[in-house]
Order: structure tokens, then C-alpha cells, then sequence
């Protein structure tokens, strides 16, 4: 069944403060729409439940990389190829632009947006694992203000997030300290394009003296939200790999996960690969 | 019903003509095109982005014109597969789907096409690995891919040789 269009308001703007306005209207009537490539799938099959949008494809406001010493900041529409396209992105955050070159075909990550992949809140999106291993923030905007948050803690549960109805997202803010970290990237889906991931992982650990100095762990698919999963790296920080430490984070993972049967995979096989992938990582860590 | 949405102008340029689109703002580029203009071309196939059957250019770069809503053609150029020849003389790419059997019952060719002509305009002399992330986004249940895949080598040949 086709959506019945003139339900469907769709209105352009060209600067930030016209589109934070309608979103500061009447409370929840307007929402965002960016590229359109998760909105227009539900609204092909009749699933759009919210009626009235405003375009923020345009503003300029949110587009543009920029690099500082310590950071890199990334405008939220900052599309898939743009991020694949980014010298330093491809040089100091490898694990971001794998994630964007493994979402959709070409003509997808052409209009596909960083913030559009982070505010559609999917537990199976591919990009938020690679924010979270950069302990990446976000800037939140509204006529009320702007505010900073990290992305670890923005989801609260499926599809819940730390975003009301009158905010945007402006841009990620990722430090630029983790360059020198091992970084690893896995997306496991039926086919290697245009795939949605039955697991995704990625991970990134600074080594010192055989140790496990620091690392990040974060994955996709496996939880209600994407996460980072902060138990299994307490329980490797400061250690020397060993096979006894990798057993124990297994079980820890397994146990901080709660992945599910669904049409594209079980939560068996997502709780095994997720295990394995893991364990991948640290064999990854420990060789040379 | 409250706010219903009318009919909108959307000034854009399809295949180097102005035109104005008259749509719904949140109507499909993919229907607009097909039943506005009547460029039959552009392919329907799964709807929601998977299959690329339904491929144009907005500004040179690729789309799925199924997630497109209209609105966001504003100010635009649009390729579609009726502008890749250059009036009767086709494009390499065209001409080695017709000599290598790159086309067989029609459906996905013209995104296939659009996104061959597209990898070629961004990597003049592609690898195999780049053609074929290229045309990953493209479904054929026919040819096995094989077919296609050697078309579009065969284009690169042939624009190599006569560039």
C-alpha cells in the first residue's frame, strides 16, 4: 500500500534559525527530515506515522568537516561519501569511514547523513559504533540554546534517545587522540552491500608493554541501542591478553548483550559472533 | 484534515531542459519523473533503496530517485537514463551493454547504466574492486553480473581509446 501524499507535509528551509522555529512550534508537530533515505522507505510502505516535516537538507549550517589540533568536528548532514572522501577521516578515523563505505550502495551513502544514522536511533545502524570507540560528542541545538552531550548514554532504549522534539542535531565532535590506538572494524551481514548488519562491531585499544592500556568497544545489532559494552572493557583494562582473559571477557560480553530472534538473524548467532568478533579483536591486539 | 499538503512548483533542469516539476513536496522524484514528464526510463524496483532500478543523477551524484522526495529537486540538475546518449550516438557504456549482453529482460539496466556512467565520471580508469562496489548497489536477476561487469570493462577500454 502507497502513503496518501497530500497527508504528508514537507516544507523547505534554507537557514537553521527558520527550521528551529517550526520545530519550537506547536510541541512534536514538525520533524526533520534530512536525506531521506530511512523516512522515504517507511513512507513507500505506509509506515510514516508523523505527517509533517520540515527539510533540513539545505541548511548550511549543518554541513562541513573541520579539523583542529585536538579535534575534528562533522556537521550532522555530513553525507556517507563526504565522510569516506575526508583525508583526515580516512587517515585518523578509519573505523567511521569503513562504517560509512559498509551502509548502503553508493547511491545511498550519497544521500545518506551521520546525523540522520545517529537521530533515526536504529539498534542496527553502522556509523554510532564507530562514534562511540571516538568518544564522540554532540551538539545539540534549539531556540532554547546549544548544548554538548557525549553519545555514549544518548540512547535510553529502542529507539529512545536524549533529543526533544524542538532540538536538531548540529555535529559530532570527535578528539583526535585515538590515531595511534590498533582500531577494528566488522560489520556481518547476508551480503558485503547494502546489507543491514546482523553484528557490528568496532573496537580500538591503545597497547602498552603487552597490556591493554585502554580500549573501546562498541557494537551494533546486538542490544536495543548501539553501545559501548563498558563491563567487557573493565574487565580487560590494564590486563595482558592471554587465552584465559579472553574466556572471561566472552562470558562478560555475553552477558552485558541482549541480542534477539528477528527476520535477519537469531540471537544465538548474534550472540556467538559477537563473542567471536571480540576475540578476533584481541587476537588482532596480541599479534604484531 | 489539518495542514494538507498542496501541490508545489519545483523548478529544476532534467537532461539539460528547465522544467517545472508540479507534485506533492513529499512525491517520489521516480514517480514525478515517470508520470510528470514521462521518462519511462527510470525503473521501479523494490521502493525502499535496495535495488537501485530506479537511479538518476541529482548534481552529478548518484541517487536512488525512490527516496527522493520532490521538494529536494529544488534548483537541481537531474540525469536520467534518456540523457546518458548523446542524441542518437550512445554512450561507451551503452554500446558495450548492447555488444557484451550487459541488458537482458530491461529492468535494472538504466540504474545499472547510471551508476556505471557515474563510476566512470568519478574513476575514469576504475580497478575491479571500484566497479564493483560501483554497481553494488544494483540488483540483477538475470545476467549473474558477469555480463555486466565485463560491459563496463569494456566501456573503460573503449573511452581509454578514444580519449
Amino acid at each position: 500500500m502507497r502513503a496518501y501524499l497530500p497527508e504528508y507535509q514537507l516544507k523547505a528551509t534554507h537557514d537553521l534559525p527558520t527550521a528551529l522555529e517550526l520545530l519550537a512550534g506547536e510541541s512534536g508537530l514538525w520533524k526533520p527530515f534530512g536525506g531521506g533515505t530511512d523516512l522515504m522507505v517507511l513512507l513507500d510502505s505506509a509506515k510514516l506515522p508523523h505527517r509533517n516535516f520540515v527539510s533540513i537538507w539545505k541548511l548550511p549550517e549543518l554541513r562541513g568537516i573541520e579539523v583542529a589540533p585536538d579535534y575534528v568536528t562533522i556537521g550532522a548532514l555530513t553525507t556517507y561519501t563526504e565522510l569516506r572522501r575526508h583525508e583526515t577521516l580516512t587517515r585518523e578515523f578509519p573505523l567511521l569511514c569503513r562504517a560509512a563505505a559498509e551502509t548502503g550502495g553508493i547511491a545511498t551513502q550519497n544521500r545518506g547523513t551521520l546525523g540522520g544514522n545517529v537521530a533515526n536511533a536504529s539498534p542496527a545502524a553502522d556509523s554510532p559504533p564507530a562514534l562511540l570507540v571516538y568518544d564522540a560528542d554532540l551538539e545539540i541545538i534549539s531556540e532554547r540554546g546549544a548544548r554538548w552531550r557525549p553519545l555514549h548514554g544518548f540512547y535510553a532504549g529502542y529507539k529512545q534517545m536524549d533529543l526533544r522534539n524542538d532540538e536538531l542535531i548540529r555535529r559530532f565532535r570527535l578528539p583526535r587522540s585515538k590515531r595511534d590506538w590498533r582500531q577494528h572494524y566488522r560489520k556481518v551481514g547476508t551480503r558485503r552491500a547494502q546489507a543491514i548488519s546482523k553484528v557490528c562491531f568496532a573496537a580500538a585499544a591503545s597497547m602498552e608493554e603487552g597490556r591493554i592500556a585502554d580500549l573501546r568497544l562498541a557494537f551494533g545489532s546486538v542490544a536495543p541501542t548501539v553501545f559501548r559494552a563498558t563491563a567487557t572493557e573493565k574487565s580487560l583494562r590494564g590486563e595482558r591478553i592471554s587465552p584465559e582473559l579472553w574466556r572471561a571477557a566472552r562470558e562478560t560480553l555475553a552477558s552485558e548483550i541482549a541480542p534477539i530472534d528477528d527476520m535477519r538473524s537469531t540471537a544465538r548467532y548474534r550472540r556467538q559472533v559477537a563473542q567471536n568478533l571480540l576475540v578476533e579483536f584481541l587476537e588482532m591486539l596480541s599479534s604484531h | 484534515m489539518r495542514n494538507a499538503a498542496e501541490k508545489i512548483r519545483v523548478q529544476c533542469r532534467v537532461n539539460g531542459s528547465s522544467v517545472i516539476l508540479q507534485a506533492h513536496p513529499m512525491a517520489r522524484l521516480l514517480d514525478v519523473l515517470r508520470e510528470e514528464l514521462g521518462l519511462t526510463g527510470t525503473k521501479e524496483g523494490c521502493g525502499e533503496g535496495e535495488c537501485g532500478a530506479c537511479c538518476v543523477e541529482i548534481d552529478g551524484d548518484l541517487v536512488n530517485s525512490c527516496l527522493v522526495p520532490t521538494l529536494q529537486a529544488e534548483d537541481t540538475e537531474i540525469r536520467t537514463i534518456e540523457g546518458v546518449a548523446d542524441g542518437n550516438r550512445l554512450h561507451s557504456v551503452q554500446q558495450a551493454f548492447l555488444a557484451y549482453g550487459g541488458a537482458q529482460c530491461g529492468i535494472c539496466t538504466p540504474g545499472m547504466i547510471l551508476a556505471a556512467v557515474n563510476l566512470l565520471a568519478r574513476y575514469p580508469q576504475p580497478t575491479e574492486a571500484q566497479i564493483r562496489e560501483g554497481l553494488a548497489g544494483n540488483l540483477c536477476r538475470c545476467t549473474g553480473y558477469t555480463k555486466i561487469f565485463e560491459s563496463v570493462v569494456e566501456a573503460c577500454r573503449a573511452l581509454e581509446r578514444f580519449s
